[in-house]
């Protein structure tokens, strides 16, 4: 977007943006700790900073809500401005960028075509396959034809959100429009999961720094989310964790238990199962996150969380998957039945035993010197 | 659908019905069979028989003085690792969440950290409880195919649940999933096996001591 920049390495770009060494030391220093990378990463990363190019990077919206990227736009460090001014050079987002039609889509092909093999392609939302993609077309192309196409000459993709890491809410069930994530349409190329709904704003920052600051995929785990970020869940790194190993839970979301903060397991928090930084680098520049707001964890950094049942019933809930079903009716319906049939297959058992019984007990009366048995 | 939604969902609900179906075939068969009519005039009537077999299923629940010294270990620790298989099924808030659901009831839980003891204690009296099965003479011939087969899928569960709280071995979910399917094969084992005591040995002793209470036998 910063057509002067072009060409020029970042530090020279900083040098000449007044920024001092010192300054951009401690940038680099920052952001390698909001990462929790080691110490000596922030130097590494500087010295990898100074000479490097800013890299490309296109940012695709497909069917989202454009949540992750007003996340995006809310973190602090490393900021937005600092990320896309000094950092990388973003050429193409159609909902930040200031050119508009023709021109932003000539912007997106001049950018592809000489960065090919080099840039980093981002991916916001899910990909509908339906009607032959008409549901979401930009300029004229569809989304998986443009995903297809930007694809080629990536040099990775970073999905940012659920949706496009695993379908998210588009990829819930009925999906009307056949949604998919990005990784069930390109096989050919690194891929890095940054989800959740929207994802952490740092996280998603943090995650492009770290790629275009060390040239690799970071490690990731077996869902392609980087290992730094999404290596515990909410619950193992939760403030409120202590009251869970106390046995101190809210009840409801206004009892004395949710005053004093105790854990929100009960009322159907997916800490448990959600692997995030949520708890830990937190929103708002630290301020809190949903469990400290006074609400469960939805488990929206999961696959399918959508698709999981309510958000209100426990994580161990037997009626998991039958969302507003109360689980005394599930009961009465299966157990109900089973004890029918059970009932009916012990009465026919009986009856083969009581025949046994009988000519067991004939046999015996029958059988010589027990003519003084008489019943049985 | 993952592991985990098949394991509590169809796999779960599965489970349940064939053990519903399991328990409830093995009641009926055996409540509706013949006892053979015992022909001597009764020593005592029918309250008196009702009165042996409540008592009988108390007197026999507990070690007898003459006996305590062959008997005592092994009921202490069947009695230990039964109150804290109880404690755990019935006391962690998980699986309050769990049997709550089902019956849409909620009770005060014990502090995850003392289930995690409690848990540890009962694994280690399950391994005791083994290692008399199979270095006492009269158990190890008395034991079958049944007896180590249910001690083996209740210690699955025991340890798969272990595993699942102090995340050991795989991501949480994995865990929590095969701790589910765990209790899926439970439910499936056991009606047909000799976890079925569950339902048939307070039943049994009683009949036992009224039918000897009839009989004229000091419960």
């Amino acid at each position: 977007m910063d057509s002067t920049a072009e060409g020029l390495a970042v530090g020279e770009m900083l040098r000449r943006h007044g920024i001092s060494r010192r300054g951009f030391l401690k940038f680099c220093t920052a952001t390698a700790s909001a990462m929790a990378l080691p110490p000596w990463m922030g130097v590494a990363m500087a010295e990898q900073l100074h000479g490097a190019q800013r890299p490309c990077v296109i940012y695709l919206s497909f069917q989202e809500c454009t949540g992750c990227l007003e996340s995006f736009t809310r973190s602090f460090a490393p900021t937005i401005e600092q990320l896309i001014f000094n950092v990388i050079s973003l050429d193409y987002d159609d909902t930040l960028m200031a050119a508009a039609g023709s021109h932003a889509e000539a912007a997106m092909a001049k950018a592809m075509k000489d960065n090919f093999g080099k840039y980093v392609l981002v991916v916001d939302g899910s990909v509908p396959t339906g009607a032959g993609g008409a549901y979401c077309a930009i300029g004229g192309r569809s989304a998986i034809d443009t995903l297809r196409d930007a694809a080629r000459g990536a040099c990775a993709i970073v999905c940012v959100g659920t949706c496009s890491a695993y379908g998210g809410i588009p990829f819930a069930h009925p999906n009307p429009t056949e949604a998919w994530p990005v990784s069930a349409i390109v096989g050919d190329r690194p891929i890095i999961n940054v989800p959740g709904c929207p994802p952490v704003p740092e996280v998603i920052t943090g995650t492009l720094l770290q790629f275009v600051t060390t040239g690799k995929v970071p490690d990731l785990d077996e869902q392609r989310r980087p290992k730094v970020f999404y290596g515990n869940t909410i619950h193992d790194r939760c403030y409120r964790r202590p009251f869970y190993d106390e046995g101190k839970f809210a009840k409801t979301f206004d009892d004395e238990g949710a005053r004093n903060g105790w854990c929100l397991f009960e009322l159907g928090c997916k800490g448990p199962t959600t692997y995030n930084a949520c708890a830990t680098v937190k929103w708002n520049g630290g301020t809190s996150f949903p469990i400290e707001s006074g609400h469960g964890c939805i488990g929206c950094a999961e696959p399918g969380f959508w698709d999981k049942g309510s958000f209100y019933t426990p994580q161990s809930g037997a009626v998991w998957g039958r969302a507003g079903e109360a689980g005394l009716r599930s009961v009465v319906e299966v157990g109900a039945g089973a004890v029918a049939l059970g009932a009916a297959l012990g009465v026919a058992s009986a009856g083969m035993g009581r025949a046994w019984q009988r000519r067991s007990a004939a046999g015996e009366r029958a059988a010589p010197g027990n003519d003084d048995i008489k019943g049985g | 659908m993952d592991l985990l939604g098949f394991a509590r969902g169809p796999g779960f609900w599965g489970a349940f019905a064939v053990f519903c179906a399991g328990v409830v075939w093995r009641i009926v068969s055996f409540a509706l069979l013949r006892i053979r009519h015992d022909w001597n005039r009764p020593r005592a009537g029918l309250a008196r028989s009702v009165a042996g077999g409540v008592l009988a299923t108390a007197t026999r629940s507990y070690p007898h003085r003459e006996f305590i010294g062959r008997t005592g270990a092994g009921e202490a620790l069947g009695y230990s690792y039964h109150l804290g298989l109880f404690a755990v099924v019935l006391l962690f808030t998980p699986h309050i969440a769990f049997l709550g659901g089902l019956v849409g009831l909620r009770w005060p839980g014990l502090p995850s950290s003392l289930i995690t003891v409690i848990s540890v204690l009962t694994v280690g009296l399950f391994l005791a409880v083994l290692f008399r099965r199979v270095t006492n003479p009269v158990i190890r011939m008395l034991s079958n195919f049944d007896d180590y087969f249910s001690w083996c899928i209740t210690m699955l569960v025991m340890a798969t649940g272990i595993a699942a709280t102090a995340h050991i071995g795989a991501r949480y979910e994995t865990l929590l999933a095969v701790h589910v399917l765990s209790v899926d094969a439970l439910l499936l084992w056991f009606p047909f096996g000799k976890l079925m005591h569950a339902f048939y040995i307070f039943p049994s002793r009683a009949l036992n001591g009224g039918l000897l209470s009839r009989k004229g036998a000091a419960s």
